[in-house]
């Protein structure tokens, strides 16, 4: 199973309901193009929930980082939401919960970015 | 392929696609299941065999079909080793910059061979010959 990517809009915030894996070839192309889509939108205050991905991989975890940064770059901000034991342990190893913001609670996530 | 009641061997030359990667991804699963590694254990496995086998796939052998990924899979009570080799141009340590310096933690790639040494007890790589890069991996059971 790759990777489904679901938008949802909360009030200004745009809610993407990833589940499946996030993986080199389909999953991660699925993630980049997801993101691609909002920015050009203008849709700038993205909330990620991944608590129905099992499975993310390098290419998975630097398509996070690019989504971040092209998020980032357009004046807005991408935030996690709901990680899974193995992808906590993921941004623990690469030093990247430095970068990003995570909620285990989605009002949390949303309250955050007003 | 040998096995025995106390150890077994299975030995793959593999095309550089990524369904070689879930081809080696589940028979390392197997394996590590059928001696006894609990999910963790395998959660770390699976991890260090994909990311291991992209490498050699994508990096080493840049999806050339002419190009062959050698695994071997040694199970024994305790005990599973993984060792991947590719046909690619080889690279070095010093090739590699560290994911974890502040500069590079933006960086889109060079993530594996750190995850691979996180998620297994022993990591080596070495340069193969006539070409391309071995890479041996051990995880043990009951160790991080």
């Amino acid at each position: 199973m790759s990777v489904t990517m679901t938008n949802r809009q909360v009030g200004d915030v745009t809610v993407i309901d990833a589940a499946g894996r996030i993986t080199l070839g389909e999953g991660s192309s699925a993630f980049r193009d997801t993101i691609k889509d909002l920015v050009t939108k203008g849709d700038k205050k993205v909330l990620l929930n991944l608590s129905e991905v099992s499975y993310i991989d390098s290419s998975g975890i630097g398509e996070l980082v690019s989504g971040f940064t092209t998020v980032s770059n357009a004046g807005g901000r991408l935030k996690l939401l709901g990680l899974t034991k193995r992808v906590q342990d993921l941004l623990q190893i690469t030093k990247l919960y430095t970068v990003f913001e995570v909620f285990d609670d989605e009002a949390a996530g949303l309250a955050s970015f007003s | 392929m040998s096995a025995s009641f106390e150890q077994e061997i299975q030995e793959y030359q593999l095309e550089s696609t990524l369904d070689s990667v879930d081809l080696a991804d589940q028979n390392a699963l197997d394996l590590a299941r059928k001696f006894g590694f609990g999910e963790d254990d395998q959660n770390s496995i699976s991890m260090a065999v994909r990311e291991c086998m992209v490498n050699a796939v994508a990096h080493g052998n840049k999806y050339n079909a002419r190009k062959k990924v050698y695994l071997k899979l040694e199970a024994m009570p305790g005990t599973l080793a993984v060792t991947i080799g590719d046909e690619g141009d080889g690279f070095k340590d010093t090739d590699v910059p560290d994911p974890l310096a502040q500069e590079n933690l933006l960086k889109q790639s060079g993530r594996g061979l750190l995850l691979m040494r996180a998620f297994m007890d022993e990591c080596e790589h070495a340069a193969r010959v006539p070409q391309g890069t071995l890479v041996r991996m051990v995880k043990r059971l009951g160790e991080v």
